[in-house]
């Protein structure tokens, strides 16, 4: 006996769903796909619901329990709305050894932020990332997805003040 | 790793285990040849009839010529091995090992309805656990009774992933998965939900049966009360791999 | 097709070219593209499309070592090694006319923006790996065929069977170069005479060590060089399909890998049919996701199947049961980097450099308080010392030397009195650390080591997949001992029990994270006992 598998129509008619649609079928919808499809959630939408794990998990057909455990497993997935800017702070040995501490203090004193969370207007979301390998730029941060390099705590603060208030 | 398929021809081995020379079939691990010797060796994940994760390394036994020790579930025997499987070393680690899971999280056996029928209590009495050196994490874990029949207890919980692999490899839900990393791991029905909302729970309660803690319960039970059936496991586990 | 075919292509390509006299290379690495290269490279482009000459030709390069003085630029004959070029460091896009003006032979190079390449961060340097970073563009299939390469890959395909080119790379004496330095031949070999049927090539690209950077710059710079030793590698264990698995945090390396699947599979260098042969190679990229336990190879695996990045007990190791049940071969970025060589000038020829155990040339990121930031290789046996202080260039603002970690949060730290031993695989084993992958961080007198050890536990910690009781709990009383000692208020039995804890950790965890955790600790407590016992309370 076989059981016709069917596939879940899309959540809504959000063309972001359209993008994630075609990840999963250039993969066959495939179950170790999971990972790849999860990214294009996330890149789609910047974080990942339960709507998306749902709509993922019917796809390919894996049990939810197995897409929830491997969307938190790994730290690039969010579950949690980010804010409209992200600063990723540099947490590996190079930049740890030229103060990448005092950044993160810094950052939080000013903005309420602790790693991991997002000022409460929404603004900022300060993220710690294990080594972005710039090391030569130490202390370094990936503002919005560029890498910035060797800032003072002071200059980081206003350069961020900058982009928020944007 | 998956079940290993039935071998049809399998030749036998002669080792030696803590100086006594036993026979075994070249499939079997040295756990499952210790069990059928009555060779005590402590263990939380291992299951006859579970596939093999180990994840709790209490099992770990010394082998004449490997430098590092080696898990006895997922150590194949080999012809003249010599295994030695409780050194004052090995017995010194698996002390320290069930001191960890104790700090872990928050045992307290006076109020637990498995108290007198725990595997972990019963590890704690076997290697000498009469106090715990390191400070425990004290961090306060969720109790889920929304199931009409059953209840999980995160405090309770050792992260065997016994629950997991029955759910998956026996009754086919696949409920029950581990979310988070590190000391944030956690089991989870379906996206982290309450399970008496889980639409994939099958209420069989086998995941109930397998916990060696007091971590998964029947509701209604109290303090010590709580008896666990597990030899349905081994049964289904033969029946399975015979089909 | 053969050598003399492909030798006929690269020299179409250069005809097409139309090779200038002179080249104008800018760094596009991701360490100098943060400093500004981008705008550097479009003023160049504006100001070079001036000149009617038109015999000056701007380029977008790899990784030319010094990322601290970045963005850097070399004006050289074109395929001219970096130690001939004029180097220009800590450009920016005003400086675009003055280099340009002053880019041909005969004139005088810019003197207040130049990096002297007789230093010995420059010199000292022997380039196997990285021969062809800060030369050829990364995005140019052709540029690459025009450097020779794929040379190896039709070689090997047109003139080696599967089992010579093990035999060369066996006598290599390669070891792997992610950390455990097993030897590569073996692993091939072993892959190799498993039975005939799917077998599966990984290229590990996921360079979770903090304070390393050489994959990067590998994938950076010369991505087709990993894809042909990749498939060099396929070739001989009869693999026909290949996984890179990258870093997620790596954007720009995995943007230019997809460039060169793609180029190299539209040329017919991969994919069905490679250069007219009957061999098949296909390579896909997986991306991670943000977890270090993903280098340890049952791991890498797991998240390459779309699960839970969770090692699983060895044996049976990946050669025997990998990725889907298959026989796998797992090797590093910097692994694959070296076969092409090996392959193209024999393995006798790389036998010849380095030490006896660990053979060819090494690739270091050197970072922390380092005058000279950046990526270097050295011969296999180079000592410490001179590593740091010449090539690396010492300690900046006249600190002094404490400590150098190698090995990321696996590894240890070597203090001032080991200097001088040469680096390799065996002796840094014996000095409690390890090769690991390549990162080397320096740090000066002012760095607490019980601060350091704490660091790396609390990486330790939190990358921990929580698998196995060991590296997720002890890990946790670990970092929370260090801590306390930190803080002045630990005991001396707060000391006993963490070199207990370390000792449990080392010998019971299932997979190398949390068997190296320890090391960090250990290592301090080796070379730099009294500053734990001075903080006890």
């Amino acid at each position: 006996m076989t059981l016709q598998r069917t596939r879940p129509d899309l959540p809504s008619k959000d063309k972001r769903w359209k993008l994630v649609n075609a990840t999963m079928r250039r993969n066959g919808y495939a179950g170790h796909a999971l990972i790849e499809s999860l990214h294009a959630v996330q890149d789609a939408f910047g974080f990942l619901d339960e709507e998306a794990m749902t709509f993922v998990a019917d796809s390919l057909d894996v049990p939810l329990s197995k897409v929830y455990g491997v969307a938190t497993f790994y730290h690039l997935f969010m579950l949690k709305p980010q804010g409209r800017h992200a600063c990723v702070v540099c947490t590996g040995t190079a930049c740890y050894i030229k103060g990448a501490g005092a950044l993160i203090e810094g950052i939080e004193e000013r903005f309420h932020a602790a790693p991991g969370e997002t000022t409460a207007d929404q603004a900022l979301s300060v993220l710690t990332a294990r080594c972005v390998g710039a090391c030569g730029l130490a202390p370094a941060v990936v503002l919005d997805g560029n890498v910035i390099g060797k800032l003072a705590v002071g200059q980081l603060c206003d350069l961020l003040a900058e982009e928020v208030a944007e | 790793m998956p079940l290993p398929a039935p071998r049809t021809n399998v030749r036998v081995v002669t080792l030696n285990i803590n100086g006594q020379d036993l026979s075994a079939r070249e499939d079997e691990t040295v756990i499952e040849l210790c069990r059928e010797n009555k060779i005590p060796i402590p263990s939380l994940c291992w299951m006859d009839g579970l596939s093999v994760v180990g994840a709790c390394r209490l099992c770990v036994v010394e082998i004449a010529g490997s430098p590092r020790l080696q898990a006895a579930c997922s150590t194949r025997v080999r012809e003249g091995m010599v295994v030695q499987t409780s050194t004052d070393r090995l017995r010194r680690y698996r002390r320290i090992l069930v001191e960890l899971l104790f700090a872990e999280r928050n045992h307290v056996c006076s109020v637990c309805v498995s108290n007198g029928h725990c595997e972990l209590q019963w590890l704690a009495q076997t290697c000498g656990v009469d106090h715990v050196r390191m400070p425990y994490r004290g961090v306060g874990y969720s109790l889920d009774s929304s199931h009409e029949m059953f209840r999980v207890d995160h405090n309770r919980c050792v992260l065997c992933t016994r629950c997991v692999r029955v759910c998956d490899e026996i009754e086919g839900a696949h409920t029950w998965d581990v979310m988070g990393r590190g000391s944030g791991c956690q089991v989870v029905t379906d996206l982290a939900k309450p399970w008496g909302d889980s639409g994939s729970c099958t209420s069989c309660g086998k995941c109930v049966q397998v916990c060696p803690t007091g971590a998964l319960v029947k509701q209604g039970t109290s303090v010590g009360e709580m008896v666990k059936d597990q030899q349905f496991l081994s049964i289904l586990a033969r029946r399975r791999s015979n089909r | 097709m053969n050598l003399d075919d492909l030798a006929d292509l690269a020299a179409k390509y250069r005809n097409e070219a139309q090779e200038p006299e002179i080249e104008v290379r800018v760094c596009m690495a991701a360490s100098c593209q943060s400093s500004g290269a981008v705008p550097v490279l479009d003023a160049l482009r504006a100001g070079c499309g001036d000149k009617p000459e038109g015999n000056c030709k701007v380029k977008g390069v790899g990784c030319m070592g010094l990322c601290s003085a970045g963005p850097l630029i070399a004006v050289a004959p074109p395929a001219a090694p970096l130690e001939e070029a004029v180097i220009y460091r800590d450009v920016t896009a005003e400086d675009a006319p003055e280099i340009l003006a002053s880019a041909f032979p005969g004139s005088t190079p810019v003197e207040r923006l130049r990096c002297p390449t007789d230093m010995p961060f420059f010199s000292r340097q022997h380039k196997i790996v990285l021969e062809n970073a800060g030369i050829v563009d990364p995005n140019s299939f052709r540029g690459y065929v025009m450097a020779g390469g794929y040379a190896a890959m039709v070689q090997a395909l047109s003139e080696m069977p599967p089992q010579d080119v093990i035999n060369e790379v066996t006598t290599s004496g390669l070891r792997g170069r992610g950390g455990g330095g097993y030897p590569t031949g073996l692993k091939w070999s072993t892959v190799a005479k498993m039975p005939a049927g799917q077998k599966y090539v990984i290229c590990n690209a996921d360079e979770g060590d903090p304070g390393a950077f050489m994959d990067r710059a590998i994938l950076e710079s010369d991505p087709h060089r990993v894809l042909e030793g990749m498939a060099i590698a396929a070739y001989a264990i009869g693999a026909n399909k290949g996984y890179v698995y990258v870093r997620a945090e790596y954007p720009l390396a995995v943007e230019r890998l997809k460039t060169a699947i793609r180029k190299a599979k539209r040329a017919g260098f991969l994919g069905n049919h490679i250069c007219e042969t009957q061999f098949n190679f296909d390579v896909e990229i997986r991306l991670g996701a943000g977890a270090f336990v993903c280098g340890e190879e049952t791991a890498l695996m797991a998240s390459v199947e779309g699960g839970r990045g969770q090692p699983r007990p060895r044996p049976p190791y990946p050669a025997e049961y990998g990725l889907w049940g298959s026989p796998t071969l797992i090797n590093n970025v910097e692994t694959y980097a070296n076969i092409a060589p090996i392959i193209t000038n024999g393995g006798a020829w790389l036998a010849g450099i380095g030490t006896e155990k660990s053979k060819g040339t090494k690739v270091f990121a050197l970072a922390g308080t380092i005058v000279n930031t950046g990526l270097i290789e050295v011969d296999m046996g180079t000592r410490l010392r001179d590593i740091i202080f010449d090539i690396g260039g010492g300690i900046p603002n006249g600190k002094g030397f404490k400590a150098v970690q190698t090995g990321g949060p696996s590894g240890g730290c070597v203090p001032e009195a080991h200097l001088d031993l040469p680096v390799d695989y065996d002796s840094l084993k014996t000095l409690g650390t390890m090769m690991g992958s390549g990162g080397m961080i320096v740090m000066d007198e002012t760095s607490n080591m019980v601060d350091v050890a704490r660091f790396f536990m609390e990486f330790c910690m939190d990358e921990s997949c929580g698998k196995c009781i060991p590296c997720r709990t002890g890990t946790q009383q670990m970092h929370g001992l260090l801590d306390k000692i930190a803080r002045t208020e630990a005991s001396r039995t707060d000391l006993e029990l963490l070199e207990e804890l370390c000792e449990v950790v080392q010998a019971t965890s299932l997979c190398g994270l949390g068997q190296t955790a320890p090391n960090p600790v250990l290592s301090t407590l080796r070379y730099f006992r009294q500053e734990y016992e001075q903080q006890l309370g």
